[in-house]
């Protein structure tokens, strides 16, 4: 008898354990089960906006250094990466036949010297033929008039004397044109001179080589460029903002600049400029970010994370960004009141660096608002608050 | 009355109960089986509940952007949201690919999505939203990553700030959730090996780098490398439209694909896990049929097993429907018993499944009239054994 009723009370105790297990199981999982949430109260904060951004490392100033005109590249002096200063030869064209002409041109004007000389010379002989020409005359006009001597000898003399002034004239003239054919071949040698040091490419300003486009023996047309410079001292960088999450970017904020090959440091900066076009394309904003201090070998192009800080927001409403839900193609959240769950529709604001929205409308301070969920919550859910959901 | 049945099982009642756990654990298996098929469907139907569209707009003549590879311009989405009746249109990018975590690396679908737009999960269930429109993500649990971890995609890390639940692929596999203008990159660009080898191919060719046009070659090489395309826009309608008439607008007018909800669901499920669904839905059957086999042959075999007491039970001049009565609650208790330890087993190991076990209560109740059902069946068999033995058995034997 004993021994039944120990059987009995086993099977009627595994009996009770499986009901258990199995209003256990129906309760955890299925359509019965509650839904776990985190709940949060709304509260007052101290909220730090920010703005980020990806940039580019590029140099303020640039410069293009080529020939005005087409022709062969005869030398090139400097390398990439050399440092370079204002007025230097960087590189120098092929002249062709520049220097002929320029010797050419020198012996013309040499001539030329020469050819007034002999105009001088020219000149002085006809003022002396027109002085003899002029006593001449003069005497024979007093012979003429005591009636010594007829008067075609003396219209004679008197016409000698017209043909030496003329030909004194033509003698200043001749001079006057050698003097002038000098200055114009002097111009020539001087604008071939200044065409053959437009063929020596100086540095514009102070600088280091960038790029070194074209080695000698090859041919560049007028404006192709055969070195590049950037001025070192001009770094800055080109930041690309969201225009969605560009609101407040304004020129003099402090930036956090962190270059892609040194990720462990911040370097700090300033928005330097604000490019009123924004790309209509990729739908970015674009500033330039300058460096407080200039850090020592940071290379053109190197991509950069820049994060600017905002004003802060003193003690403003605040609640996680993961409580912001749509529904209805309303932005809102789920109070919790009670065991009472109510989408409430609110006004977000700025939100901070921490993962806090302020709130401008719909909440006061103190709400219980559903920060994570498990599902999709509804009116009807039934939840249970746990502390947390997810190991984090 | 005394129950024949109770005092029969009180005998040997562990024997009993083991045979209704191993019935039971049997009958998990099938349950488990039916709720892979389940998990399976709902996978593609939590897929186009988290992008929260009402219309997939697609490439032309494809069925993407799940089913099929779907490319378009990312200022698609512009002269979408013109039309009347949309009340958002956003980007989106998928692409499965593998996701390193230090050494590890798990297989997931990365998401480009815009922030406040449809295709944005809608809830979290660790960390935040994103906040910086680059190098930041948000992945599913299922990923195994860890809120502050950072996770390698293509040639950028990214930090896991939020993480969500219940966001996988139609494959199962894992969402990661990441700013848009970072998926396309990461689908979109070559590496670096690849993009040094089309400049230098760009660069051989006479056509594109002509000596007397210098910035030619720059030129044709900024236009290789930028690629604006996205894999669909998501639109939401707003309210006074369905979601047919508009996307029967874009078709007409746009000259691109669009999907409702409906037509998209019919894609995932009819084309997509067709072959997958069908392939386990014959196992399914396979198995229910060996089950309901495994339960009538236990419930016969425990009878003919009694076959002698049965026998001196008619002796002494018991009823038939006793007798009947007695083997058929037997029969029913295994069931139930088995039905029990099912459904506890099923709910147990269905976590540890890696892809999703959906056990509908649907299914449940299903499955425990079929078991009742059989045990029933099974029993009518074992009964008319019992019955038509000789009470002379009891002596002769």
């Amino acid at each position: 008898m004993k021994s039944r009723f120990s059987r009995r009370s086993a099977f009627i105790l595994a009996g009770i354990a499986l009901a258990a297990g199995f209003v256990w199981v129906m309760a955890r999982s299925g359509p019965l089960a509650p839904l776990r949430v985190t709940v949060t109260q709304v509260a007052r904060a101290d909220l730090a906006p920010a703005l980020f951004g990806i940039g580019v490392v590029e140099a303020r100033r640039s410069y293009l250094v080529g020939p005005t005109s087409a022709g062969r590249v005869r030398r090139v002096a400097v390398d990439v990466g050399e440092t370079v200063s204002a007025g230097q030869l960087l590189a120098e064209m092929d002249p062709v036949d520049l220097d002929q002409r320029l010797s050419a041109t020198g012996a013309a004007a040499a001539r030329a010297a020469k050819a007034i000389d002999t105009a001088a010379a020219q000149l002085s002989d006809s003022v002396a033929r027109r002085e003899v020409a002029a006593a001449n005359a003069r005497r024979y006009d007093d012979l003429g008039r005591k009636g010594f001597v007829s008067s075609s000898v003396t219209e004679g003399k008197s016409q000698e004397l017209k043909s030496a002034s003329a030909q004194v004239t033509a003698a200043e003239a001749a001079l006057a044109g050698a003097r002038q054919d000098l200055a114009r071949l002097d111009a020539e040698r001087e604008g071939a001179r200044q065409q053959r040091a437009n063929l020596r490419l100086l540095a514009p300003a102070d600088g280091v080589v960038t790029a070194r486009d074209a080695e000698p023996g090859s041919t560049v047309v007028a404006g192709q460029a055969v070195l590049r410079l950037v001025a070192a001292d001009s770094l800055w960088v080109r930041l690309r903002l969201d225009q969605q999450r560009s609101a407040g970017l304004q020129v003099g904020l402090s930036a956090e600049i962190v270059l892609r090959s040194r990720p462990g440091q911040v370097l700090a900066g300033k928005v330097a400029r604000i490019e009123m076009l924004s790309d209509s394309v990729t739908e970015e904003r674009i500033a330039q970010v300058s460096f407080d201090e200039l850090p020592k070998d940071v290379s053109i192009g190197e991509m950069s994370e820049i994060t600017l800080r905002l004003p802060g927001i003193r003690q403003a409403l605040v609640v996680p960004s993961a409580a912001l839900r749509q529904r209805d193609g309303k932005t809102g959240v789920w109070v919790h009141a009670g065991d009472k769950l109510r989408f409430v529709a609110v006004k977000p604001g700025s939100s901070g660096a921490d993962g806090k929205v302020q709130i401008l409308e719909g909440l006061k301070e103190g709400d219980g608002v559903i920060v994570h969920s498990e599902r999709e919550i509804g009116e009807q859910s039934r939840i249970r608050v746990v502390s947390v959901l997810a190991a984090s | 009355m005394i129950s024949l049945a109770g005092r029969d099982i009180l005998h040997s009642w562990g024997k009993f109960v083991l045979t209704g756990i191993g019935l039971g654990l049997l009958i998990g298996a099938t349950l488990t089986m039916a709720g892979v098929y389940r998990g399976m469907v709902d996978d593609a139907q939590v897929l186009l509940t988290n992008s929260g569209a009402d219309i997939w707009v697609v490439q032309k003549d494809t069925q993407g952007p799940y089913a099929e590879a779907s490319n378009i311009r990312d200022d698609v989405y512009r002269s979408v949201l013109g039309l009347p009746g949309v009340a958002q249109a956003a980007n989106v990018t998928y692409l499965t690919m593998q996701v390193l975590h230090g050494a590890r690396e798990s297989r997931s679908m990365v998401v480009g999505f815009e922030p406040g737009q449809p295709g944005e999960p809608t809830y979290l269930v660790a960390g935040r939203r994103l906040l910086r429109g680059h190098y930041e993500a948000i992945a599913d649990v299922k990923a195994g990553f860890r809120l502050g971890e950072r996770i390698r995609i293509r040639r950028h890390d990214y930090e896991v700030v939020g993480l969500t639940q219940r966001t996988v692929s139609s494959g199962g596999d894992p969402m990661v959730f990441i700013p848009l203008k970072d998926a396309q990159e990461a689908q979109f660009l070559k590496d670096n090996d690849a993009i040094i080898t089309d400049r230098a191919r760009t660069a051989a060719n006479p056509a594109l780098n002509r000596p007397g046009v210098p910035g030619l070659l720059d030129a044709v090489n900024a236009a290789q490398t930028v690629n604006r395309s996205v894999n669909a826009v998501l639109v939401k309608v707003g309210a006074g439209s369905t979601a047919e008439t508009v996307a029967q607008e874009i078709r007409r007018w746009k000259h691109l694909q669009a999907y409702t909800r409906v037509q998209m669901e019919e894609i995932l499920v009819a084309k997509l896990i067709a072959t997958s669904a069908k392939q386990i839905g014959m196992f399914l059957a396979i198995l229910t049929v060996v089950s309901a086999a495994i339960v009538a042959f236990i419930i016969y075999t425990m009878t003919l097993g009694k076959i002698r007491e049965i026998a001196v039970l008619k002796l002494i001049g018991t009823r038939n429907s006793s007798i009947a009565g007695m083997i058929l609650q037997q029969a029913l208790g295994l069931g139930l018993i088995g039905f029990v330890v099912g459904k506890i087993s099923a709910t147990l190991w269905a976590p540890a499944f890696p892809k999703y076990v959906l056990l509908e209560s649907g299914d449940a109740l299903r499955a425990f009239i079929v078991v009742m059902l059989v045990c029933t069946l099974a029993s009518t068999l074992a009964i008319r054994a019992a019955l038509k033995v000789d009470p002379a058995e009891a002596i002769g034997g």
